[in-house]
């Protein structure tokens, strides 16, 4: 199978997620949008690996997921403060990083 | 010890008093610090006895030792060591500084008792001796002018010791303005001696000088030039005199001081020093005996108009001053000196009893208000007028052998030097004059209030006030404190004034021409090479100039017992018919006037337009504006992005990354 279809697919996934990040408010599912992102650029990689037949581009795949869970440990941890804080948990409302 | 551990000794004793005095100010109890202070100087006073006797067991070629503590700098060409010269000049200088200076701190420890700064003012009082005696002991012209400027600082310090009194704020400003004035006459003079000699050590530049330069050369005339900057400045001659009246303003034990012994003979002692210079250069010796004598004159002039009581003998001391630097300008070294030590005795006692009468006046300085405290203060009474006949060179006592002993060796010179020596004789009289004119004016006559008052035992208190403006003050830190001590009721202001009135009376007799020649035989090894060594009057000479010296004292306080005692109309009479002639004195010839208007009006002007258009107008609008409006206009356009959205930060970093790509992938294609 020619490796552009991967590509196409892989490109598809990136978009959604990049749509998602900008136009939803919920923190959650900018968290989730930030996922699809991440995967999508994953299938390029392990595509791209099969390609040439390197392995190198799989294990990068893998230390992205291990990146993506750190990530989102830490957006999770820092969206649940935001609520018990009872700030709005909204991104559009958090603007105090205005200069 | 040997003679140069001695006058580090000399040295370390004041610092260490101020030192401590100073980091110590909070916790030291009473009079303490007064006492510490005045211990310090007696310790240094010891040791330069210590200098004196090691000094004596010398040969007399080889007395002059020098000593170096460590390098001060050392560069390509240029070797400073921190050195001290020990020689028959600097120890006779460093006993007079010292002897009078510590007379002058006893009394202090009465005078100042129950003012806010006590303690404060004796640490100052310590560095001021400190700095006079650096200046005196330096061995090279870099030393000489860290002494030279830390009296200069010192004399701010003390003269606007009362901080809170603006004019005494003003006159520590103009004190160390003219003072920096001669800073610079004396770097570039070292300096000029320096280009030509290599050397900033006096040795060295004394052995090089002869080589460098031939006599009368332009340059070492113009480091002459230089070096009397420096020296006159200090001594206050003209025109650089202005400081020393205004200097009043400081409490009455540091104009002692000032006069006395640590500050205005450091020009004196400076053209001492530095004689083989002048020697070679006759031409600024004369300008320099020529400006002693006009400042003599001028001095007196003013001192038989002024009514301030401290002002009469701060311009009798710029004309006792004018007589030293004549005195060391036409080679008569010894004489010169000899005067310095007279005068150092006899000004440190009229100052002393000025403030003792000032105090009986409850601050009030003036002459006008003053009169017969003969019976309400026959101690002062006593002593100050020694002190007045020592000043007016009154047979025997001190000042008649020094002062007519400097106008023997000016006659000695000739030629218009004989000129020079009329002059000083015709200021003599009037020197005479104007110190019974504070006698008779102070003591006789019948007493004022205040006189009357002290004979009945209670001394006069007043509202504390400026005595130069009356404004109203209180006694806090800063002000005069709240009580007066006369010498009468407190024995330290005694124990200084006793002394003194004696050297003042015997003082003379050190060097009584052909009898005692003590003094300049003690000198002789510092003025050894001096090309005048052996050109002096003969002692008939001498004894005619001793003659025609009392003949003139007596008769100026003959004069001015007939003015002011017998026909006391004529005063007022005399003040009438020359009312030009009083009003020119009495504003003191219109210096200060002078300079306001050619100088300070002109340079306030100057910092004025400097403040309003170049700092204001170009540095602060322009330059730092102009920079600041630039990087604002910046910033805010940078601001604008910081939205705090953080999806349109997606929105940016999304953007930027694909043109980025975009932009990789059209050069690769292209």
């Amino acid at each position: 199978m020619d490796v552009s279809w991967f590509l196409v697919l892989s490109a598809f996934i990136f978009c959604v997620g990049a749509a998602g990040v900008l136009s939803r408010r919920n923190p959650l599912v900018v968290l989730l949008c930030l996922e699809l992102m991440l995967n999508g650029s994953n299938l390029a990689l392990v595509a791209f690996s099969r390609m040439h037949g390197d392995g190198g581009g799989q294990i990068f795949a893998l230390i992205v997921m291990v990146i993506a869970a750190c990530e989102v440990t830490v957006g999770l941890g820092i969206i649940v403060a935001i609520f018990r804080r009872r700030l709005p948990v909204d991104v559009d409302e958090l603007s105090t990083l205005r200069g | 010890m040997s003679a140069t551990g001695f006058g580090w000794l000399v040295l370390v004793f004041p610092i260490a008093g101020m030192l401590v005095c100073a980091l110590g100010y909070r916790k030291l109890p009473g009079h303490s610090a007064g006492w510490i202070g005045s211990l310090a100087i007696l310790g240094s006073f010891a040791a330069s006895i210590g200098m004196l006797f090691d000094l004596l067991d010398h040969p007399e070629e080889e007395r002059e030792l020098v000593d170096a503590a460590f390098t001060y700098f050392e560069t390509a060409g240029v070797n400073v060591d921190l050195s001290i010269l020990v020689d028959p000049l600097s120890v006779f200088m460093c006993l007079v500084v010292s002897g009078v200076s510590f007379l002058i701190h006893v009394y202090s420890v009465a005078y100042m008792d129950g003012d806010g700064g006590f303690a404060r003012y004796f640490a100052y009082l310590n560095f001021f001796v400190f700095s006079m005696l650096l200046l005196i002991l330096a061995a090279n012209f870099v030393v000489l002018l860290v002494g030279w400027a830390f009296v200069g600082a010192a004399s701010y310090l003390l003269i606007s010791f009362w901080y809170r009194r603006t004019t005494a704020t003003r006159a520590g400003i103009k004190a160390f303005v003219i003072n920096v004035i001669g800073d610079i006459g004396l770097v570039i003079g070292a300096f000029l001696l320096f280009d030509a000699t290599g050397a900033l050590d006096y040795e060295g530049i004394f052995a090089e000088v002869n080589n460098a330069f031939s006599t009368n050369d332009g340059t070492l005339v113009a480091a002459c030039l230089m070096i009397l900057v420096g020296a006159f400045a200090k001594s206050a001659q003209l025109p650089l005199h202005t400081w020393l009246p205004d200097a009043m303003e400081g409490p009455t034990p540091v104009s002692s001081l000032i006069h006395a012994a640590t500050m205005v003979t450091a020009g004196v002692y400076l053209i001492a020093r530095t004689h083989p210079l002048f020697e070679l250069a006759p031409l600024a010796a004369d300008i320099s005996a020529v400006i002693g004598t006009a400042t003599l004159v001028f001095a007196a002039t003013v001192a038989v108009v002024a009514t301030d009581l401290k002002r009469v003998i701060a311009y009798s001391t710029m004309s006792q001053i004018g007589y030293m630097i004549l005195g060391v300008s036409v080679a008569a070294y010894g004489a010169g000196l000899f005067h310095l030590m007279t005068h150092a005795f006899f000004k440190a006692l009229l100052f002393m009893g000025a403030g003792s009468v000032i105090a009986a006046m409850a601050g009030n300085q003036s002459l006008d208000r003053m009169g017969g405290f003969r019976k309400s203060m026959p101690f002062t009474f006593v002593t100050f007028t020694v002190g007045a006949l020592a000043l007016a060179g009154f047979p025997l006592f001190s000042g008649f052998f020094s002062k007519d002993e400097i106008l023997a060796f000016t006659l000695h010179r000739g030629g218009g030097f004989v000129v020079l020596a009329v002059v000083g004789y015709l200021a003599a009289g009037l020197t005479a004059f104007y110190a019974f004119r504070m006698v008779f004016r102070v003591f006789f006559r019948p007493p004022v209030s205040e006189a009357r008052e002290l004979e009945h035992g209670h001394l006069a208190h007043a509202d504390p006030q400026n005595p130069a403006t009356g404004e109203p003050e209180d006694t806090g830190v800063g002000f005069p404190g709240p009580e007066h001590h006369i010498a009468e009721r407190s024995w330290p202001m005694k124990a200084a004034m006793g002394p003194l009135a004696l050297l003042a009376l015997v003082g003379g007799f050190v060097a009584v021409p052909g009898l005692t020649d003590t003094l300049e035989h003690f000198l002789e090894p510092t003025f050894a090479e001096s090309r005048f060594a052996e050109s002096v009057p003969s002692h008939g000479a001498e004894y005619a100039g001793l003659g025609v010296g009392a003949l003139v004292a007596i008769g100026g306080i003959a004069l001015a017992f007939f003015v002011y005692m017998s026909r006391r109309a004529l005063r007022l009479e005399l003040r009438e018919r020359f009312t030009t002639v009083h009003t020119f004195l009495f504003r003191k010839w219109y210096f200060d006037e002078i300079y306001n208007a050619t100088v300070v009006r002109p340079m306030t002007a100057f910092g004025v337009f400097g403040r309003n258009v170049i700092e204001a107008d170009f540095v602060q609008n322009t330059i730092v504006g102009g920079t600041v409006g630039i990087v604002r206009a910046g910033s805010s356009m940078a601001r604008a992005i910081q939205s705090g959205y953080l999806r349109g930060y997606a929105a940016l970093l999304l953007v930027g990354m694909t043109g980025l790509g975009l932009y990789f992938l059209i050069t690769a294609a292209g």
